[in-house]
């Protein structure tokens, strides 16, 4: 390939993946990261790679596939999103003090923001707390290099590397000349070494002062050092910035015109920070700025509270992301001049996020609400975490939370002997993800409340990736399959019945009977399988399409916008009924069943 | 054409990411260097949605406000926004049914997109209806991309999807002779 291509930061990382001879690559889908592996598909494809390629069942599973594929001397890499490192955590934690063979790559990406996800915690401070050296580019170029200097850095501490890029370099396109894939020969060969690979204690102390001595090595090592990105003057101030901050800096400085006057560096490794680096920018610095998304790591690091402005100092926000317009009132003001204001966005407005039109899920939160209006509503992590515009969705914690949360409502209740309807609804791929331990203990302790289940049949918010149920993993390869129902009732569920939600009658009556089964009997789950409408991979039977149209019989009551939300029923100022937007009407006719008038009748075609 | 700095605009679905992507490997078919920035994910179901585009040089994926150039609206209802991005005197280019209020000073062109594409059968041609009539109305003044670039990089983009890439082509066209009347 020798042209230049626009790449998103995550196909960029992709590409460095195969660049670097990447041998294995296991991923759960998240925000913003879940390109990474769907492009490590397509790559290998392509270049006809003999790689293992992968949609793991979870983050934890995912990164202890690759890990071992590492520990037998292969080059491995995972992928997920900042909270699916908490899922994974646990592997990552031991990894660090076991040390791997093949170089090994944990990519973890942030979402300062945060745009589409629960927290905006920074897992540089997961590194520092694992005591893995972390990688921050700048942009997709500099994320696709940092890929192969991480393999380099894991190789030669045998340590595992962790790449954290933000939503600003995932999601970012640029222009990228892709460097020559070098597929790689080796051969796995696992060496038995049970003192480390399965070391107890004991063993485990002398590890982690083995550790330490890697880090200190770490933090002088030559190609991951800060770069100075100014040839500036003698200057009494400087700033320190990584990740996407140091891109917004280093435009922010050409326009200010302080690029000859205030020292730029760049740190692509934050943790641990270079010793030299540090002693540098305290002894010839009066003032420091850090520019850092999300916590003040390189802050911690560069212990001088009485120099040092960052987040610790109250200088920079904690919170949010630090756009270009804040840095550069930041940089402004550290440098002691006065730029003109910036015109403010208006007030908040505009549409706030919605399921789709004839998104199958708005169904079934309107027979949830309908067959358990009094009840509590435990969700998950998800598109239908949208249910919440509907009155669907109480609580959302994090994956598989919808069932233990579920569990933990209904003994809470019952310590009073009240116990209200509990209505807990999780995806598919979450489900697989997380949904089954909970199920499990939900069964061994008899808490009564209703799982529905909303299997639309792909993993949808992230981009539609497989779950175990479908048959076919990355890249389109076929594969095994699980079978939910099967595994609900091997869980030892006595209550398991499928239903199409946007039958909206037959589904109502189903989720009345499933409520008034754990009433008395026990857990219930319902699984309301219909096919994401936005899903192109889907080759199954759709259901069929019912057109739609507003009769005179509309009053303009507004309880179809108001209660099912769906985006293409518009109420209409003027005209004071509802309309249906044909742009965007999916034709699942739902809302026939829904108008309290019978105002919303079928058309012919 | 020097640096640009765009915004473009809309809800979810409408194909924002199709069309950034558009103008941006038109600026690299020109050899100038290009980043855009946009969001995925639960921002993306039926929210607003917005994409940075910017070609020259560069090194922050992100416009800051008071430094578009133009500003793409897919959505009349996105102007006011959005409009913040906007530096004096920059352009805007939006999918409505009349001129929005508040726009002093800024050169605004309006075409009626949501009625085309309906008109052509097509209503997911909307975006490329759009940028058509943008290239068209900057035809002359060599502020923006050309009619001409932007077709070959359509073409080369859908170049093995027949109906496809001539069904894009009909709703760009369709878009230029809007500019013209």
């Amino acid at each position: 390939m020798s042209e230049r291509m626009l790449l998103l930061g995550n196909e960029a990382m992709a590409h460095g993946l195969v660049e670097a001879g990447c041998n294995v690559v296991a991923s759960y889908p998240g925000t913003p990261a879940s390109e990474i592996l769907s492009s490590v598909a397509q790559w290998r494809a392509r270049y006809d790679l003999p790689m293992h390629v992968e949609w793991a069942v979870n983050e934890k599973v995912a990164l202890e596939i690759a890990y071992a594929a590492s520990q037998a001397g292969l080059r491995a890499a995972t992928a997920m999103k900042q909270v699916g490192l908490n899922v994974a955590s646990d592997p990552f934690m031991s990894a660090a003090y076991l040390g791997v063979k093949g170089g090994f790559l944990v990519i973890s990406a942030d979402d300062p923001g945060p745009h589409s996800s629960q927290t905006e915690q920074d897992s540089r401070l997961m590194a520092m707390g694992a005591k893995v050296p972390v990688l921050d580019p700048d942009s997709p170029e500099q994320a696709r290099e940092l890929v192969k200097v991480g393999f380099e850095l894991s190789e030669a501490f045998e340590i595992p590397v962790m790449l954290r890029p933000t939503t600003r370099v995932c999601h970012a396109n640029q222009d990228i000349l892709p460097g020559p894939v070098a597929p790689s020969d080796r051969k796995a060969l696992f060496e038995k070494n049970p003192a480390r690979w399965a070391a107890t204690p004991k063993f485990r102390h002398r590890l982690h002062l083995e550790l330490e001595e890697k880090l200190a090595k770490i933090a002088a090592w030559e190609p991951t050092a800060p770069r100075l990105l100014n040839p500036a003057a003698p200057a009494r101030r400087a700033i320190v910035a990584s990740g996407v901050a140091a891109a917004h800096a280093r435009e922010v400085l050409n326009d200010l015109g302080l690029r000859e006057t205030l020292p730029l560096w760049q740190v692509v490794q934050p943790y641990p920070l270079h010793g030299d680096f540090v002693t540098t920018v305290l002894e010839q610095y009066d003032e420091i700025l850090v520019l850092e998304e999300t916590t003040g790591v390189m802050e911690l690091q560069l212990a001088d509270r009485y120099r040092v402005k960052g987040k610790r100092s109250g200088f920079v926000p904690e919170v949010g992301e630090l756009s270009p317009e804040l840095i550069e009132g930041l940089i402004a003001s550290f440098a002691g001049i006065e730029t003109p204001e910036a015109p403010a966005p208006a007030a908040e407005g505009g549409r706030r996020p919605t399921l789709c039109p004839g998104c199958p899920h708005r169904a079934s939160f309107y027979a949830i609400k309908r067959a358990a209006p009094k009840g509590i509503f435990p969700s998950d992590i998800g598109c239908y975490t949208l249910g919440i515009n509907l009155g669907g969705v109480d609580t959302v914690l994090c994956m598989g939370a919808a069932v233990s949360q579920a569990c933990g409502f209904y003994h809470a209740h019952k310590i009073g002997g009240e116990v209200p309807d509990i209505v807990a609804t999780i995806g598919d791929s979450t489900f697989f993800h997380a949904g089954i331990p909970p199920l499990i203990d939900a069964v061994v302790q008899d808490a009564r409340f209703v799982l529905v289940i909303l299997d639309n049949a792909t993993t949808a918010m992230t981009g539609n990736q497989p779950t175990p149920a479908l048959g076919w993993g990355a890249g389109g390869v076929p594969t095994a399959t699980v079978n939910m129902e099967g595994l609900v009732r091997a869980c030892g569920v006595k209550f398991c019945k499928v239903g199409r939600p946007g039958n909206l009658p037959a589904f109502t009556d189903l989720m009345k009977e499933a409520v008034a089964f754990a009433r008395t009997d026990g857990l219930a789950v319902v699984i309301a399988r219909q096919p994401c409408v936005v899903d192109r991979t889907f080759k199954g039977d759709r259901p069929p399409r019912r057109k739609v149209a507003i009769s005179d019989a509309c009053n303009g009551c507004r309880y179809c916008t108001t209660q099912f939300e769906c985006p293409a029923l518009v109420y209409d100022e003027e005209e004071k009924r509802v309309a249906i937007d044909t742009l965007i009407c999916t034709d699942c006719g739902v809302c026939i069943d829904v108008c309290p008038r019978l105002a919303i009748e079928e058309v012919g075609q | 054409m020097t640096g640009q700095q765009l915004i473009i605009s809309g809800v979810g679905g409408q194909g924002i990411l199709f069309l950034t992507r558009i103008l941006a490997e038109t600026a690299i078919s020109l050899g100038m260097p290009v980043m855009t920035s946009e969001t995925h994910g639960m921002a993306q179901r039926g929210g607003v949605v917005i994409s940075h585009l910017k070609a020259g040089e560069f090194s922050s994926p992100l416009v800051r406000p008071g430094r578009a150039d133009g500003l793409i609206a897919m959505k009349a209802e996105n102007v006011a926004i959005h409009r913040h991005f906007l530096r004096p005197g920059g352009w805007v280019v939006v999918n409505a049914k009349a001129a929005p209020a508040g726009l002093d000073g800024h050169p605004v062109h309006v075409i009626d997109a949501d009625t085309l594409a309906l008109e052509l059968g097509n209503p997911q041609s909307l975006n490329l209806i759009l940028i058509g009539y943008a290239v068209a109305r900057f035809a002359a003044s060599g502020d923006f991309f050309s009619p001409d670039q932007v077709i070959g990089t359509i073409e080369r983009r859908l170049v093995e999807k027949g109906k496809l890439r001539d069904a894009s082509l009909a709703a760009l066209r369709l878009g230029m002779e809007n500019a013209a009347g």
